[in-house]
C-alpha cells in the first residue's frame, strides 16, 4: 500500500470543523460531515463493550441525520442550551489512500441558558472516514459515551 | 383527638397539610418533602407492592447475579447451582458494606464482603465469617453467634414472562393477583412465548422526583400534545382506536391504540389548531416501516406496574423501564431496549432504528426527561397548591377515550392507599 495523504491533517481538520459546526447550533450543517451510506450512533462503553447493537441515537444513512436535525428545530421541546466538544488528537489506526479509522477522545460540556456548564459527555468517537481529495467524510461514526448516564435528556449530538 | 396520636404522628399531621379528599386533586408537596420520600421507601418500595429488578435472560446460568435496586435499597439477583433465582439486600450483615460492587458477573460461587470476608452462598445465606473462631484461642466471635441469625434480608421473587419482580414483603399477593387479568394479557402479549434479548441499556438521570415520571407515563392526554412526532405520523393520535385500562386499584395500567382498518382523517387535530398539526415529513420514512409486532393491530401499548415499572411497545420498538427514586428531586431511569431470539435480521434492524423513539434522546420521549424538571422548577413555592387532574371526568376507571387523565388518577388513589394519607371515598 502506497499512502500519499496525510490521513492524520485531514482528518484533525474535519473534526475540528465538525466540532465547531455543533458547538455553534449550525445544525442544518451538521449531517454534510457523513456520507450519504453512512452509519452514526451513540452508546455507552458498557453496551460497547459487551457488543449490544443498539444506540440512543442509530442511523444508517444520511438521511436519518437530516431527520435528526429537522426534528430538532420542528418538533422536539428542550431548553436552550449549547455544547463545548474538545477533541483530542486522533489516534490513525489503519489508513489508505482511500480512508482510515481513528479513534479520537472528547470532552463535552452542555452550557444553559441559566448559566450553567457542567461535562455532560466523555468519551471517545470510534470513525471510519473516507477521503475524496483534500477531504475526509464520515463513512461510520460510533460515539463510545464513558458512563451509561444521561443527564435529563440528549438532544443536540455528539 | 389528636392527643391519642404518637408524638411524632401529631408532629406529622401539623406541618404537613392535608390530603385532599378528590381523585382530582394532588398537593404539590408530595413532590417536595423528604418526610414523603423515606415513607414511600419504607411504605411502597420495601411495602406489599412488586418492584422490577431485571429480566430472566439477564441471569441464565448458575453463577450469574445482577445488582439492581428496589427503590432505593441495593438487591443482588442470583441464580444458584439447583438453577433458581434469589433475590436479597446487596448489604453485608457484618456493617453494612456492599456484598457486591459490580452491575453483573457470572460463575460466582460465593458472595465474600470485602470488608472483612464474611461469605454469603448465592442464596445470600451467612455462610463464614474471617476468624470466626479467632486465633490461638484468641478474639473471635462469642459461642452463642449463629450464622443462621444473620444474613441481609431476602426478597421475594416472582418471574413473569421473563420479568423478575421482587418484594421484601411476604405478605405481598401472588403476582398474578396483584397485576390482575387485564394487566397479565397485556404483558403476555408482548412476551409471551417469545425469548427476549437485550440490545441496549441506557440510564436517563431525571431531575425531578419519581412520581413526576410515572405521572407522566400514564399519562395519555400529553402524548400527543407533546410529543409532535407522535401526532405527525399518526402513530398516537388520541382519535385512534385504542383505550386506556386502569386496573381495579388504580395502581396500573395500559394505554394502548390500533390501526383504525377504516382509517379515518383525523380533523381533531387541526380543529384544536395546535402545535402538533404541522407539515413535518420525514426524509427516511423508513423509520417508521415497521411489521406487526404479535400479529395484531396494536400498534403501541404502554403498561405501567405500581409502583415503578413499564414495558413498552411503541411500533417495533419495545423495552422495560425501571425507575429508580435518588432522592425528593432525582430519578433515575433505567432503559433496557429488547429484541426476541425469533427475530429475523430485518426486524432486528427495524427495532434498532425505532429505538430512535425512545430513551434519553429519542424523537418521542426526550420531552418526557426534561418535563418533569419543568414541573419540579415551577412548583418551587408552592407546597400548598395543588395539581387539577378533570381530564375525562372524575374516576380512575377504564375507557376507550385516551382524552383523560384516568390512570393518574388510579396512580394516585393507589399511592394514598398505600401511603395512607386517605383511603375511605375512594372514587
Ligand atoms: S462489613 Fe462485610 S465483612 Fe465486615
Ligand atoms: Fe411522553
Amino acid at each position: 500500500m502506497n499512502v500519499t495523504v496525510d490521513a492524520f491533517r485531514l482528518i484533525s481538520r474535519a473534526q475540528g470543523e465538525y466540532a465547531r459546526c455543533i458547538d455553534d447550533g449550525r445544525m442544518e450543517d451538521w449531517p454534510g460531515f457523513f456520507e450519504e451510506d453512512c452509519h452514526y450512533r451513540i452508546t455507552t462503553a458498557a453496551n460497547h463493550s459487551e457488543g449490544l447493537e443498539a444506540g440512543v441515537i442509530w442511523a444508517d444513512n444520511r438521511r436519518m441525520l437530516s431527520d435528526r436535525v429537522s426534528a430538532l428545530l420542528e418538533a422536539n421541546i428542550y431548553e436552550a442550551h449549547t455544547y463545548r466538544h474538545i477533541l483530542g488528537q486522533p489516534a490513525i489506526l489503519e489508513e489508505s489512500d482511500e480512508g482510515a479509522r481513528s479513534e479520537t477522545g472528547f470532552l463535552v460540556v452542555r452550557v444553559m441558558r441559566d448559566g450553567s456548564s457542567d461535562i455532560f459527555a466523555t468519551g471517545r468517537y470510534l470513525d471510519r472516514y473516507r477521503f475524496d481529495g483534500d477531504r475526509a467524510s464520515l463513512a461510520e461514526r460510533v460515539v463510545v459515551c464513558d458512563s451509561s448516564t444521561i443527564d435529563t435528556l440528549l438532544a443536540l449530538p455528539l | 383527638m389528636t392527643s391519642t396520636l404518637p408524638e411524632n404522628s401529631a408532629k406529622r399531621e401539623q406541618d404537613r397539610p392535608e390530603w385532599p379528599d378528590e381523585l382530582t386533586r394532588v398537593p404539590y408537596w408530595v413532590f417536595q418533602r423528604q418526610d414523603v420520600y423515606r415513607e414511600e421507601q419504607e411504605n411502597l418500595f420495601r411495602g406489599p407492592y412488586w418492584s422490577y429488578l431485571c429480566l430472566e435472560a439477564e441471569v441464565p446460568q448458575p453463577g450469574d447475579y445482577r445488582t439492581t435496586f428496589v427503590g432505593d435499597t441495593p438487591v443482588i439477583v442470583s441464580r444458584d447451582e439447583d438453577g433458581e433465582l434469589y433475590g436479597f439486600e446487596n448489604r453485608c450483615a457484618h456493617r453494612g458494606a456492599l456484598l457486591a460492587l459490580d452491575d453483573r458477573g457470572s460463575n460466582a460461587k460465593d458472595f465474600t464482603c470485602v470488608y472483612h470476608a464474611w461469605s454469603y452462598n448465592l442464596q445470600g445465606d451467612l455462610t463464614g465469617v474471617a476468624f470466626k473462631d479467632g486465633i490461638k484461642g484468641q478474639g473471635g466471635m462469642p459461642k452463642y453467634f449463629c450464622l443462621e441469625d444473620h444474613g441481609p434480608r431476602k426478597l421475594r421473587l416472582a418471574v413473569l414472562h421473563g420479568l423478575v419482580f421482587g418484594s421484601f414483603d411476604e405478605d405481598v399477593p401472588d403476582i398474578e393477583e396483584y397485576l390482575g387479568d387485564e394487566i397479565l394479557s397485556r404483558i403476555d402479549r408482548v412476551l409471551g412465548g417469545r425469548t427476549p434479548v437485550v440490545l441496549g441499556r441506557f440510564t436517563q438521570l431525571l431531575p425531578n422526583n419519581w412520581k413526576l415520571y410515572m405521572e407522566n407515563v400514564k399519562d395519555s392526554y400529553h402524548a400527543s400534545i407533546l410529543h409532535l412526532f407522535f401526532t405527525t405520523f399518526g402513530i398516537n393520535r388520541l382519535g385512534q382506536r385504542g383505550g386506556i385500562i386502569v386496573s381495579e386499584s388504580g395502581a396500573h395500567h395500559v394505554s394502548y391504540s390500533a390501526i383504525d382498518r377504516e382509517a379515518e382523517l383525523d380533523a381533531g387535530y387541526s380543529d384544536q389548531n395546535i402545535r402538533s398539526d404541522s407539515e413535518y415529513k420525514l426524509a427516511d420514512p423508513s423509520l417508521l416501516d415497521g411489521f406487526s409486532e404479535v400479529g395484531d393491530d396494536t400498534t403501541l401499548q404502554i403498561l405501567s406496574v405500581f409502583p415503578g415499572f413499564v414495558l413498552q411497545q411503541i411500533q417495533n420498538s419495545v423495552a422495560v423501564r425501571q425507575i429508580l427514586p435518588r432522592g425528593v428531586e432525582s430519578t433515575r431511569l433505567n432503559w433496557t431496549y429488547l429484541g426476541f431470539e425469533e427475530d429475523t435480521p430485518e426486524q432486528r434492524t427495524v427495532r434498532l432504528k425505532q429505538a430512535n423513539l425512545i430513551g434519553p434522546a429519542g424523537y418521542i420521549s426526550m420531552e418526557d426527561g426534561c418535563v418533569g424538571g419543568f414541573v419540579q422548577r415551577g412548583i418551587a413555592g408552592a407546597a400548598d397548591e395543588q395539581a387539577v387532574l378533570e381530564m375525562g371526568g372524575e374516576s380512575a376507571a377504564s375507557s376507550e377515550s385516551r382524552v383523560t387523565e384516568a390512570s393518574v388518577r388510579g396512580f394516585w388513589k393507589a399511592y394514598r392507599e398505600g401511603m395512607h394519607l386517605r383511603q375511605e371515598n375512594d372514587k
